[in-house]
């Protein structure tokens, strides 16, 4: 009946573009990172880890992979809240100090004579509350969420300092949750792969994953179609405090310790550097946890690796920030191939 | 009055108006729409077509005046509460979201899912019944699996029309289906609005400034002018010419009032 418009080849809608048949084996390797936005930080990162064991021996030594576990866990759980929040079209800087209230919440309902898994649901109840304030101050009262979190980001870190004092606590829980809830890197390391796990299925897999794109993609075609947006964004912004809420758990267990002064801008900021490299958009639209947990394990690794070899705290952060300029420049360039391309 | 009684009444507006602070987009509006009939609504861009969509869609709460669905007063408060009487839309921009796969989008806000609450999306089915409409409907795509970036305009707008059609609607709002589109994909278009004429089951309301297009179509026309309805005939009883003639017209008076 119609002709297909322009010269396109009058494909049925049923078959799949066949492409990658004939292609030789570089040119698919080219394909597969430009069709998988989580391909290039893992070959950065297995090309990171080669490069670090080959400048010392140490580096794949159990100790040190239980500290990268250290240096990467918490952040990789607060990335994937953070990539949940970016992918709808949104940022939330308090996330870090959500990270240092929660554990404290804890701490004293815990004092008060909870048991300590009432105590913990307190302590992500509260961080659920400071996600739900973000998300209805940016949604309702239309306060761009970069202001909205940098409001709530002193206001917490205030709140914190006050409740606490000032001064760190130790939590006294039994060994056995001490342990699975942090102390063990096993433990530490399970907790980051299970959140990006199911992130990821949410993200990809589910409505509200569904919805989440939708909203960040497409705001206003979005409403049209009758998709709740200020519904997703604030559960979104819930789902990223309590994600960093529960970070801030495992290192207090880890630790031992609470400090008020722990987590803040620096661990808010490199869970969104994770989520960026990983392949997630700051423009709202497109993400991937578990992109986000290979940023962070390759932020964990360029950390421990330059500890090894004994480069400053210093030059560590202009690489950091080099690192970063570069992967964003990489996927940009990327993303205009992919598209172009029509893979 | 009307040419063509073709069925009840399914959705009217009476003395609707919208203002957006100072600005009065709406003054006026009264129109209905029976069932299984086309109605064209048209008017020059700034008329006032998109806020009225707007309005009997749910996007836009009226200023003031009432809405009839089916003869019963409604106030629609939401795209939703719309939806579920039966007012589907497609609106200029589309609500595509580019993002996104074909298949995905056309189901976008009812996808099938299982597991309960968990929401977990039904992608097989999605794409089964995605690929059987627009088979049927005869929209040629190179693949369902693409995300609808990658496609062309025409392309994208028969995804959206063939999204609102598969939902059973009632009331068929298209606004400016064929403004993005060649010759040759809006006789897609108009086609499917045809097939829905024939099936007499919904009634269409195509929003457009270039009605030489639609002209044929269209069981009625209005026209909309300054935010009120100015002209109202079946097709039948007018012409393209004398819609010309009354848009040049009016042009011409508004041209010499401001040089007076």
């Amino acid at each position: 009946m119609n002709d297909p418009e322009k010269s396109r080849p009058a494909a049925t809608v049923s078959k799949p573009a066949a492409s990658g048949r004939d292609k030789s084996a570089w040119r698919r390797a080219g394909a597969f990172i430009l069709r998988y936005r989580e391909a290039s930080i893992l070959i950065a990162g297995i090309l990171l880890a080669i490069y670090f064991q080959w400048s010392s021996s140490a580096f794949l030594s159990k100790a040190n992979l239980q500290n990268l576990v250290q240096y990467s866990g918490t952040t990789a759980i607060i990335a994937a809240g953070e990539v949940l929040v970016l992918v709808c079209g949104e940022v939330d800087l308090s996330v870090g100090m959500v990270y240092a209230l929660t554990p404290f919440v804890m701490y004293f309902t815990a004092q008060a004579g909870a048991p300590w898994w009432l105590a913990v649901i307190a302590g992500l109840g509260a961080a659920g509350i400071v996600g739900l304030i973000n998300g209805l101050i940016t949604t309702i009262l239309e306060v761009p969420s970069f202001v909205t979190t940098l409001g709530t980001l002193f206001l917490i870190n205030g709140f914190t300092l006050t409740i606490s004092g000032g001064f760190p606590v130790q939590p006294q829980a039994g060994p056995t949750f001490t342990a699975l809830f942090g102390a063990n890197p096993l433990a530490e390391m399970a907790w980051a792969l299970v959140i990006a796990i199911v992130f990821q299925f949410v993200l990809k897999k589910t409505r509200w994953g569904l919805h989440t794109v939708a909203t960040g993609g497409n705001l206003i075609g979005s409403a049209e179609v009758g998709i709740p947006v200020r519904a997703i964004k604030t559960g979104n912004f819930i789902l990223c405090s309590i994600l960093g809420g529960f970070a801030g758990i495992i290192d207090c267990f880890r630790i031992g310790s609470v400090d008020p002064l722990a987590g803040g801008s620096q661990i808010m900021f490199m869970a969104i550097a994770a989520a960026v490299i990983g392949g997630t958009l700051l423009t709202g639209g497109l993400g991937t946890v578990i992109g986000a947990l290979i940023g962070s394990v390759v932020l964990g690794i360029l950390t421990d690796g330059f500890t090894l070899l004994g480069v400053s705290a210093y030059t560590f952060d202009m690489i950091l920030g080099a690192a970063i300029l570069v992967t964003m420049a990489v996927n940009i360039r990327l993303a205009l191939l992919r598209d172009r391309g029509g893979l | 009055m009307n040419g063509t009684t073709k069925g009840q009444e399914v959705l009217r507006a009476e003395h609707v108006s919208k203002s957006f602070g100072q600005v009065t987009a709406l003054r006026d509006i009264n129109l209905t729409l029976r069932k299984g009939e086309v109605l064209g609504l048209l008017g020059d861009n700034g008329a006032g077509k998109s806020t009225l969509i707007k309005i009997l869609t749910g996007f836009h709460q009226p200023t003031s005046g009432q809405l009839y669905f089916e003869g019963k007063p409604v106030t629609l408060r939401s795209v939703s509460q719309g939806r579920a009487l039966g007012i589907e839309v497609v609106f200029q921009d589309l609500a595509l979201i580019n993002e996104v796969n074909v298949y995905r989008n056309m189901f976008l806000r009812r996808e099938p899912v299982f597991g309960g609450f968990l929401g977990i999306l039904n992608d097989r089915k999605m794409r089964e019944q995605a690929i059987e409409q627009l088979n049927r409907m005869g929209v040629r795509i190179p693949s369902v699996d693409v995300p609808v970036a990658k496609l062309s305009g025409g392309q994208r707008q028969a995804i959206a029309v063939a999204r609102s059609v598969y939902q059973q609607a009632k009331v068929l709002l298209l606004d400016e289906p064929t403004a993005a589109m060649g010759v040759k994909e809006s006789a897609l278009i108009l086609d499917v609005i045809q097939r829905l004429k024939q099936e007499g089951e919904v009634g269409v309301i195509i929003i457009a400034h270039n009605y030489a297009q639609i002209f044929d179509v269209c069981d009625r026309v209005n026209l909309i002018e300054g935010g009120k309805i100015t002209f109202d005939k079946p097709t039948a009883e007018t012409s393209i010419q004398e819609l010309t003639d009354i848009v040049v017209k009016e042009y011409r008076n508004a041209r010499r009032d401001l040089t007076a």
